[in-house]
């Protein structure tokens, strides 16, 4: 290895730590060879094994050794920098030394989880120690600076997650902005009649903290609204919110409904998203009486002043305060915020792609969320099921799994359509005495106060029959068949298919991510699973966190869940957004960028390069400066710089070189 | 006492370097007064037994200018190492592997094959390429045995000292020559220049406009380069960002981009990544088509980038088969 001339602290002493990680890493790497090899690398005063590294233990080995003056640099060859690389710069820290002499081989996520060959483990094991020792050896030692943490948090989606988050800080008297994109917060509860297991009516529970939020002094609530760009990190977002023309001022409008009455339309004819699509609204409209604001908006798609210019528009006319404005335009907001939540929801599963469930081709077949609505005393039809011909529906075919533990679709189980069906079930016998049939594959209702439900459906004769409905149609066979539709599925627990008819089916759907998920990901510059579900930064131990410091996930948006659920999860979020602002300042990574003034020859490269406006020009004296306070550490201006001049801290050329060197000496 | 001895021999190379060093003029007249020169085969009858019988380090300073590519450079460097204390590489091609060194995106058959059987200029139905050894009725004739692969002198032997340039400017010259006469020997390894990029030292370097971007490349045999503005702001690849100073900016008086014959400064590991690098950063598009647009009008990347350098870069050469020809390839 050649010695850099720039060492400045004399010969460096290496402790290289090699962690079994149980047998993780032990049974595929040959520990006691490794850590021989590692013995004998240039500057390598100590070379330990230890069963876990990042126990207390583990990390008093190398706070012993610092202290003992056998060594001044650390390398931890275990696991991903993403778990542990705080833990032992720390320890590096807890030793006396400078915390980023410390690098660290990952023989874990690279080597032994990702091969069945010992051999070869052994061999990438140790080219990647020898990459981090040469590695190490020129690390200097760098000053963390720490930034204040923005008060302010940001919360984007309005359902009960959201609203939960927002309150818990707000009451904690922090200033919160909701960003919601419908015209109204509540998310999908707000279409519920009851919830399960309780069956406590949805809306009581929900609108009284719909007010709150409307009400708090600490919440902005921004409706038809979405967020379109984030700059910054934690504790420092700079976020640019996109609020839509509603085309009534919000503060004007009192929620009269005097303007939808005087609308040309005289009855509602455009499919009303808030009862999907079971009902019409006219172009003016107020999704549902609790609404939140409580304040129309005009639909530009489908108002005739918008399509043809012609309209007198009444609507304004009858508009007292005068809050009907055609003329309103898109507003760009423009906040600063410390910490964001992500409580963006799901999106049900769309039945149509199971064509063989019938769903858009015979009538009576519903979703599971189309029933909600159908249920509901708020809802079209005032909480009476009906047929489509007005008759009560006599039998009734509630069918599981659409959309979910199904390889065709998504294989994963939606965890909240059991319950529901059961609730479903309840209501629907409750409103119709009709006899419900359940379809499942297996009841899972698991959660407090859950079996017991299953049971008092039991009790209530409501029929459960054990398999995967494989059609619905309604080609009849016999007689008694004729003008039902004909459910078939394969009786699991008697071993024989059976042909179901019905009046009425209710297909339970699945939870899908958003849509949108992806670009929202972006956006915020966090990870989703493959299914599109917002990947939390460690499913058991950080649940609510994100890759990205400072932004958190609450509710559905992380994957399936229940409203108890997605509570437990806001509160989790807002308590990790308030920790965040309760420490006060957040300790930035150093590794920004600087110029070496001697020997900028002022070629003005870099200056362009910068995303962060952090590189200016010294005109005097003809040379390039980094605003260390600016840099983010992304490295564009040193892989510009031509000659070198700019270099990055914990990523220097030499540094990376000499990594570079290390493993191509020792594959 | 007496004088220290010097030597300059040439390899590979153009012979630009010898006229560097006539080039010195009147000061040229200075430095003979100085030294006794004890080998310099382009001005001086002198063989190579003669140094073959020299002591070992008996000469003070021998400059060697040009690649290495053959046996018979490979073994008078070698022979010039152990007679000299120092080994000056000099020039562009000793120091980086030079112009030469673009063979290295061939092997030795494609450029045999090339010069003396497919040219235009070669007589039609010629089969004859150099051999190194053919028997004639009057004994056996050799030929030194040119190399699959271009090598930089540091790549053969022991370097001291690199004066880089192609060629090394007149002032590098005379004041290396004089701090190595005067006994005051700089680091082992260094290379006697400036180490900082030419743009510092750029008559134009005040036009430089602060948003630097390329939206089109230009090659100078096709538009004309205001002589009044930075070059490379007008969209021909001046390479003097990247480049080590010391020259004067000579091309650049003369109108013309820096090419970067001096080399990169201490702290770039490779010219031609560098370049790229740097160049690349300046291209004013963000979407793939355009910025592939702008690229495509760059002509010949590897001869822009590596002019003076591939031997000595990264990756030395383009990809050989393992079992392709089995050429020796020097030390
Ligand atoms: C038919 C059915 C019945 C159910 N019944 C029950 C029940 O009885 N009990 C129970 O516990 N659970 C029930 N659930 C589950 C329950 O719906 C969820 O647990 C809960 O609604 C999830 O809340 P959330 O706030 O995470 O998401 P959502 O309710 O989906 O709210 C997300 C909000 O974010 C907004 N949004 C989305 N993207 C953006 C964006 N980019 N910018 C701004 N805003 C955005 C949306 O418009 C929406 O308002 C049921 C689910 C279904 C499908």
């Amino acid at each position: 290895m050649s010695v850099p001339e720039n060492r400045t602290n004399g010969t460096p002493k290496i402790g290289v730590y090699i962690c079994h990680c149980g047998i993780n890493i032990a049974n595929k790497v040959n520990i006691k060879e490794t850590v021989d090899f590692a013995a004998k690398l240039p500057y390598v005063t100590v070379a330990k094994e230890y069963k876990f590294m990042c126990s207390d233990p583990g990390q008093e080995l190398i706070q012993q050794d610092i202290r003992a003056g056998l060594i001044d640099r650390v390398v931890v060859a275990s696991c991903s920098p993403l778990m542990h690389e705080a833990t032992f710069r720390n320890a590096t820290g807890e030793g006396g030394a400078n915390p980023f002499m410390f690098q660290m081989a990952n023989i874990r996520e690279h080597v032994s989880w990702v091969t069945f060959d010992k051999d070869a483990a052994t061999v990438k094991a140790k080219a990647l120690i020898a990459a981090a020792v040469h590695r190490v050896s020129l690390h200097r030692p760098l000053e963390q600076t720490r930034v204040p943490v923005h008060p302010d948090v940001l919360v984007v989606g309005g359902g009960i997650a959201g609203i939960h988050a927002s309150l818990t800080l707000a009451n904690a008297g922090k200033k919160v902005y909701l960003v919601e994109r419908e015209p109204t917060i509540g998310g999908h509860m707000a279409k519920f009649d009851k919830t399960f297991p309780t069956l406590d009516c949805s809306a009581c529970i929900l609108t009284p903290k719909m007010s709150a939020v409307r009400a708090h002094p600490n919440i902005t609530l921004w409706t038809y609204s979405e967020v379109v760009g984030v700059e910054g990190f934690v504790g420092n977002f700079k976020v640019k919110v996109r609020r839509k023309p509603r085309y009534v001022d919000e503060d004007l409008c009192v929620g009269c409904l005097e303007c939808i009455e005087a609308c040309i339309f005289k009855k509602g004819k455009f499919p009303d998203e808030f009862n999907q699509g079971l009902s019409q609204r006219k172009p003016i409209y107020i999704p549902f009486p609790q609404a939140t604001p409580l304040v129309a908006v005009i639909d530009p798609e489908t108002c005739a002043h918008f399509k043809t210019g012609k309209c007198k528009k009444p609507c304004a006319d009858a508009c007292q305060p005068g809050a009907v404005k055609f003329d309103q335009t898109e507003e760009i907001k423009e906040v600063a915020v410390g910490s964001v939540i992500l409580a963006t929801g799901f999106k049900a599963f769309d039945a149509a792609r199971v064509g063989r469930y019938g769903y858009g081709k015979y009538p009576n077949i519903y979703t599971s969320l189309e029933i909600e609505r159908l249920v509901n005393a708020a809802g079209p039809t005032g909480g009476e099921l009906k047929m489509a011909d007005g008759r009560k529906p006599k039998s009734v075919g509630i069918v599981h799994c659409v959309g979910s533990r199904d390889n065709n679709t998504n294989a994963y189980c939606s965890r909240v359509c059991c319950m529901y069906s059961l609730k479903l079930a309840h209501l629907i016998k409750e409103r119709t005495e009709a006899e419900v049939y359940n379809f499942y594959i297996d009841m899972r209702t698991p959660g407090k106060g859950y079996e017991e439900f299953y049971e008092r459906l039991l009790k209530e004769n409501v029929h459960f029959i054990r398999g995967r409905v494989a059609e619905i149609n309604d080609w009849a066979m016999i007689d008694e068949e004729k003008g039902h539709l004909i459910i078939r599925v394969e009786d699991t627990l008697i071993g024989r298919v059976r042909r179901v008819p019905v009046d009425m089916v209710v297909l339970s759907v699945g939870l899908e991510a958003q849509p949108d998920a992806d670009a929202v990901r972006r956006l915020f510059n966090i990870s989703c699973s493959h299914e599109g579900w917002f990947l939390e930064r460690h499913p058991k131990l950080a649940p609510v966190s994100t890759f990205t410091e400072g932004i958190f996930l609450a509710g559905a948006c992380q994957g399936p869940k229940d409203i108890p659920d997605c509570v437990a999860q806001a509160g989790a979020a807002a308590a990790e957004a308030l920790a965040l602002i309760d420490k006060g300042s957040v300790e930035l990574e150093p590794n920004t960028a600087f110029v070496n003034e001697e020997v900028c020859a002022g070629c003005h490269t870099c200056l362009n390069v910068c995303p962060y406006g952090a590189i200016s020009y010294i005109k005097e004296i003809n040379k390039a400066r980094v605003n260390g306070a600016l840099c983010k550490g992304c490295g564009t201006c040193v892989a510009a710089c031509p000659s070198g001049a700019l270099q990055q801290n914990l990523f220097t050329d030499e540094q990376i070189m000499n990594e570079i060197k290390g493993v191509m000496n020792h594959v | 006492m007496s004088k220290p001895k010097v030597a300059f021999y040439w390899c590979a190379s153009c012979g630009g370097c010898e006229e560097a060093v006539v080039d010195l003029n009147e000061d040229i007249l200075g430095v003979v007064q100085a030294v006794d020169i004890v080998f310099w085969p382009v001005a001086l009858d002198f063989k190579r037994q003669d140094v073959e019988a020299m002591d070992d380090g008996s000469i003070t300073v021998s400059f060697i200018n040009g690649a290495i590519r053959s046996s018979e450079q490979y073994e008078m460097v070698e022979l010039l190492r152990r007679k000299s204390k120092i080994v000056i590489a000099f020039g562009s091609c000793a120091h980086l592997g030079g112009i030469p060194g673009l063979a290295n995106t061939f092997d030795r058959a494609a450029m045999l094959k090339e010069a003396y059987l497919e040219s235009p200029s070669v007589t039609s139905g010629n089969t004859t390429i150099p051999q190194t050894e053919i028997t004639v009725p009057e004994g056996k004739l050799t030929l030194p045995e040119l190399w699959d692969t271009v090598k930089s002198l540091d790549q053969t032997i022991k370097v001291d000292y690199y004066l880089p340039g192609c060629p090394p400017p007149a002032n590098l010259i005379k004041e290396a020559v004089t701090t190595i006469l005067e006994g005051r020997l700089p680091e082992p390894g260094t290379i006697l220049a400036p180490d900082i990029a030419l743009c510092e030292d750029c008559p134009r370097r005040e036009t430089k406009p602060d948003k630097l971007i390329i939206e089109q490349f230009k090659r100078p045999s096709q538009y004309i380069i205001d002589p009044d503005q930075c070059i490379l702001a007008q969209g021909f690849l001046c390479l003097g960002s990247v480049t080590r100073k010391g020259c004067g900016a000579v091309c650049i008086e003369g109108n013309m981009p820096c090419t970067g014959c001096m080399g990169p400064t201490s702290r770039v590991k490779d010219f031609g990544a560098k370049a790229m690098s740097a160049i690349a950063s300046l291209i004013d598009a963000d979407d793939e088509e355009k910025i592939t647009k702008i690229i495509d009008g760059m002509a010949d990347p590897v001869g822009t980038f590596y002019r003076y350098s591939l031997p000595a870069s990264i990756i030395h050469r383009s990809y050989q088969k393992p079992d392709g020809g089995g050429a020796h390839n020097g030390a």
